[in-house]
């Protein structure tokens, strides 16, 4: 490693992770085990002092600072995946190694919607290990407008609507697809700026309007 | 990390892992004795905070048979960054919080151009002179109790 080298990775410094790792990453973690228990319904994440890079909300960036590590591939949308200063912060805070194919990845973070490739190019998982699977965390605007679907499956008791914004056109169809998949399929976590909710491989989707 | 890629240290690197060995060694009242003289808080930044984990120790049976793993070990580590974004990482083993924040903080001074030689002469240097006698005062321990044993060489 030559001293420009080394002088360059660590003259820009990486902003702070979590100001109390331990609580700040066991409440969102229950957020997120929330969110997949209980599908559709929204998680407030709070009191959480992150100053993530840009484009990265603070949403998103808790959720991959507390599941990620060197044990998780991570996928980065295009955009991320060029942008060093994001690349640096995940990679000094998680350790988790960048994947080039989503199909390898443990964890997918997509900031722009329309960077997200198709669902089924992800990891469904084996039938003989289904949990390993990619798990999206995809970054969205709110989690009360945007085209409004219905869910039914675990969790649910008996219907529960839900729309997000912004969406790929043929998201919902992709994701329908996923379901049919159980007990393969990938998971989803739509992470707004404060907010969680997930849609898992489990939930039925209808109400898509043609 | 490779033997080969470890050989392409540069003197720059070669000489910050030598500072960083000597904090790193140092016992917490030395460190912070020596950081007292200093007199100087430099304005920081913890982007991670003091952490205790634990490391796995491997061994190698005589240095050359296959790697085994040992024992783990208790480490506490801490990164800071300086206003100027320089980074510094500090970690060591044990549980003391206050050491690791301030090797890291020595560690950041350290590659600052203008804080070098301050930080070699007032930090570095005391804390090697004390490792030094620590370690040729148990050096003159052991030699005291030395053992020759004899035996006879047999007319076979």
């Amino acid at each position: 490693m030559s001293t420009q080298a080394t002088a360059s990775i660590f003259a820009r410094a990486p902003a702070p992770g979590f100001s109390d790792p331990v609580h700040n990453a066991q409440s969102v973690f229950r957020a997120a085990m929330n969110a997949m228990a209980q599908p559709g319904t929204i998680q407030q994440l709070s009191d959480l002092a992150l100053t993530p890079p840009a484009p990265l909300s603070v949403s998103a960036t808790a959720l991959v600072l507390t599941l990620c590590d060197y044990d998780t591939p991570l996928w980065l949308d295009a955009d991320l995946a060029a942008n060093d200063v994001v690349k640096n912060y995940i990679r000094f805070h998680t350790a988790a190694p960048f994947v080039e194919s989503p199909a390898e990845a443990s964890f997918a973070l997509v900031a722009n919607t329309k960077r997200l490739p198709a669902i089924a190019s992800f990891a469904a998982g084996t039938s003989e290990y289904p949990d390993r699977s990619t798990t999206i965390i995809l970054m969205v605007e709110d989690l009360k407008t945007g085209q409004g679907v219905t869910l039914q499956g675990p969790g649910i008791k008996t219907e529960k609507q839900f729309s997000v914004s912004p969406t790929p056109p043929v998201f919902w169809q992709q994701m329908q697809d996923n379901s049919r998949l159980f007990p393969l399929g990938v998971d989803v976590i739509f992470a707004s700026d404060h907010q969680l909710a997930g849609i898992p491989r489990s939930s039925q989707i209808s109400g898509l309007e043609a | 990390m490779t033997a080969s890629s470890l050989k392409e240290h540069s003197p720059e690197v070669t000489a910050r892992q030598s500072a960083m060995s000597i904090l790193t060694k140092a016992p917490p009242q030395d460190l912070a004795v020596a950081w007292a003289n200093l007199s100087y808080e430099p304005e920081h930044t913890v982007i991670r905070p003091a952490e205790t984990g634990l490391v796995m120790v491997r061994g190698r049976t005589g240095g050359t048979g296959a790697p085994f793993n040992m024992c783990e070990a208790t480490i506490t580590r801490c990164v800071i960054a300086l206003e100027d974004g320089t980074t510094g990482f500090g970690q060591a083993l044990g549980r003391d919080k206050q050491k690791v924040l301030r090797a890291a903080l020595v560690d950041a001074l350290w590659q600052q151009p203008e804080h070098r030689s301050t930080i070699e002469e007032k930090i570095l240097q005391p804390l090697a002179d004390l490792q030094e006698q620590a370690e040729s005062k148990t050096r003159a321990e052991v030699a005291a109790t030395k053992v020759d044993f004899f035996t006879m060489v047999r007319g076979e």
